[in-house]
């Protein structure tokens, strides 16, 4: 019942333009503090790897990022069903919005795992098939940027972002599961949440701290990006230019 | 603290290009991009507040 009013409220930009303010806020203090207080603590207070020594350290930035960029895709593809199924404009403003963090995201795991991989394994970028799946997600979020960019119609440029999208998300469990299929160089995933983490506590406490705050930073970047695009939208409307008043 | 000076935690063991190149280019993408929307929604509400005083405008001007 609850769900089902929920549902039909996130028909109507107005309201999604005023509940979102606190989800804004709390999400970008939340990233702030976490992102701080993760950082200082994995790179000063987090023992040094036996093997790797303080290499080891951009775990904390690599591993949020690659996830996160993931999780960002994944719900692109969940907005690019609702804009299919049931054809709801917010699911179209919220593809829009995933795509720049979503890109920054990617670039920034696949530029820290080449310069974790540089003093680790010797070499900044190697053919290995984790590596290249991340480079097909970046491809993807930009490809569907240009799409977006080159469909002046509204409508078609939602269902034709949204398809591809969806087809995209096959490249996720490509991702996550490219380090058992081939066993090349990128070490296996550090988290599970089914198994108990290889790694002592001192270690993945930090890196806990450093996903969730990296979540709340992609929830508040997409809720900001949201908002603008439907204030952009919503331009001649009665509530809009009552906002401004 | 895992490390004995400010030198030494600058160093990071040798390795001290590496992690300050990946933390530095991550730092710097957050900040810019929490940045580009903050600077992006005052534009908005910018062109919006322009439109409204706009149409406020033409339609008292149609009415006298």
């Amino acid at each position: 019942m609850f769900l089902r009013e929920f549902w039909h409220k996130l028909g109507s930009p107005k309201w999604f333009y005023q509940i979102s303010t606190g989800w804004m806020i709390g999400f970008a203090v939340a990233a702030l503090v976490l992102l701080v207080v993760g950082m200082v603590w994995g790179l000063a207070f987090a023992p040094a790897d036996y093997q790797q020594g303080n290499s080891f350290r951009i775990i904390y930035v690599h591993v949020p990022t690659a996830m996160v960029a993931q999780s960002v895709y994944i719900s692109m593809g969940v907005a690019g069903i609702v804009l299919f199924v049931w054809r709801m404009k917010l699911a179209d403003v919220a593809i829009a919005a995933c795509l720049p963090v979503g890109m920054m995201l990617t670039a920034l795991a696949l530029f820290s795992g080449g310069v974790w991989g540089r003093p680790t394994w010797g070499t900044w970028w190697e053919w290995d098939g984790r590596t290249v799946s991340t480079l097909v997600l970046l491809f993807l979020f930009i490809g569907i940027y240009a799409l977006r960019e080159a469909i002046p119609d509204i409508t078609l440029r939602g269902r034709a972002s949204a398809l591809v999208a969806i087809v995209g998300t096959i490249n996720i469990p490509i991702i996550k599961y490219s380090v058992d299929w081939w066993h090349t160089l990128h070490q296996p995933g550090s988290f599970s949440l089914t198994e108990k983490p290889t790694m002592p506590v001192e270690m993945w406490a930090p890196l806990l701290v450093m996903v969730l705050g990296m979540y709340c930073f992609a929830g508040y970047i997409i809720l900001a990006r949201m908002r603008i695009e439907i204030l952009l939208r919503e331009q001649r409307t009665q509530w809009a230019r009552e906002l401004v008043a | 603290m895992q490390f004995e000076s400010m030198a030494e935690f600058f160093a990071m063991g040798g390795h001290g290009l590496y992690v300050w190149l990946a933390y530095g280019a991550t730092c710097a993408a957050l900040v810019g991009s929490a940045l580009a929307v903050r600077i992006g929604a005052k534009r908005q509400i910018q062109q919006l507040k322009l439109a409204a005083f706009h149409q406020t405008r033409c339609s008292s001007e149609s009415q006298t």
